[in-house]
């Protein structure tokens, strides 16, 4: 398991045990990974990042077009394997987990002990940061480099 | 509450001593119905069910001794019964202490059958 805020990681491997999910990823809105565990390669991460919050944006905007609440969770069932996606708001900004769970636990469960990280998270979670004035390509580079470190140990 | 159950469950949170009852999906721990006093919690208690139900059975069936009929979890201060209804839902009734544990596992038995 690695993450980029290491006030992630405890309330992470809490709910990855209790709820027996494969794989889990905390992500921001527009992709940036914020923490993994179970994913071995970047390019998998990365997919699945945008992917997952390709899934959330489009369910929200459909959920916007037929005038409903926006959906907190959506989930897809396989035969093999599911996966879990639900949304949340830090004071970091608003969040996804992207959960890919076996026949060895249930949807109902993964629900639950995503509700309780959410709980967890937001009592872990450090105050709103500064936001910076200004965004170059430089910084960009180096927390980008960082990143990748931090999520895969490179 | 949904509709078709509702008849069900209301027989059954009638007994003397039943905190509550739930139809459950059984292959994902939703909650299909229920008729729950304050306190319970149906999400969480749903999912738990169907992930005891499972493992029950898992056990039971590498026992060979076939599917469980019915589960029945004692604890300090009461009892969490779970009967296999229909191929995909479960009925989970939670019981306070010193209640006709008999007559409830009887109704639930009963329930169960006709949810089939």
């Amino acid at each position: 398991m690695r993450a980029i805020e290491p006030w992630v990681l405890a309330p992470l491997r809490a709910f990855v045990e209790d709820s027996s999910a494969r794989l889990a990823l905390l992500m921001t809105t527009s992709g940036q990974v914020v923490a993994q565990h179970g994913f071995t390669g970047a390019l998998d991460l990365m997919a699945a990042a945008a992917l997952g919050t390709g899934i959330i944006a489009s369910s929200g905007e459909l959920a916007l077009q037929m005038d409903w609440t926006p959906f907190r969770t959506v989930a897809h069932q396989g035969q093999r394997q599911s996966h879990f996606l639900g949304w949340f708001d830090t004071p970091h900004g608003r969040w996804v987990a992207l959960v890919v769970f076996g026949g060895e636990t249930k949807l109902g469960l993964v629900q639950v002990y995503f509700d309780q990280l959410v709980i967890e998270l937001l009592a872990a979670a450090p105050p709103e940061p500064v936001q910076k004035q200004e965004v170059l390509a430089a910084d960009f580079e180096r927390e980008l480099n960082a990143s990748l470190r931090a999520l895969f140990g490179r | 509450m949904t509709e078709p159950y509702a008849a069900p469950l209301d027989s059954l949170t009638r007994l003397r001593g039943i905190r509550g009852a739930m139809v459950v999906a059984a292959q994902d721990g939703l909650v299909v119905a229920e008729s729950l006093m304050g306190g319970v919690k149906g999400t969480a208690l749903a999912a738990m069910a169907a992930n005891l139900a499972a493992r029950v059975t898992e056990l039971s069936v590498r026992a060979a001794v076939g599917g469980p009929r019915f589960v029945h979890l004692q604890a300090q201060d009461g009892s969490l019964l779970v009967a296999p209804a229909a191929e995909d839902l479960l009925l989970v009734a939670v019981a306070g202490r010193d209640v006709p544990l008999g007559l409830i596992r009887l109704e639930m038995l009963r329930l169960a059958e006709r949810l089939a």
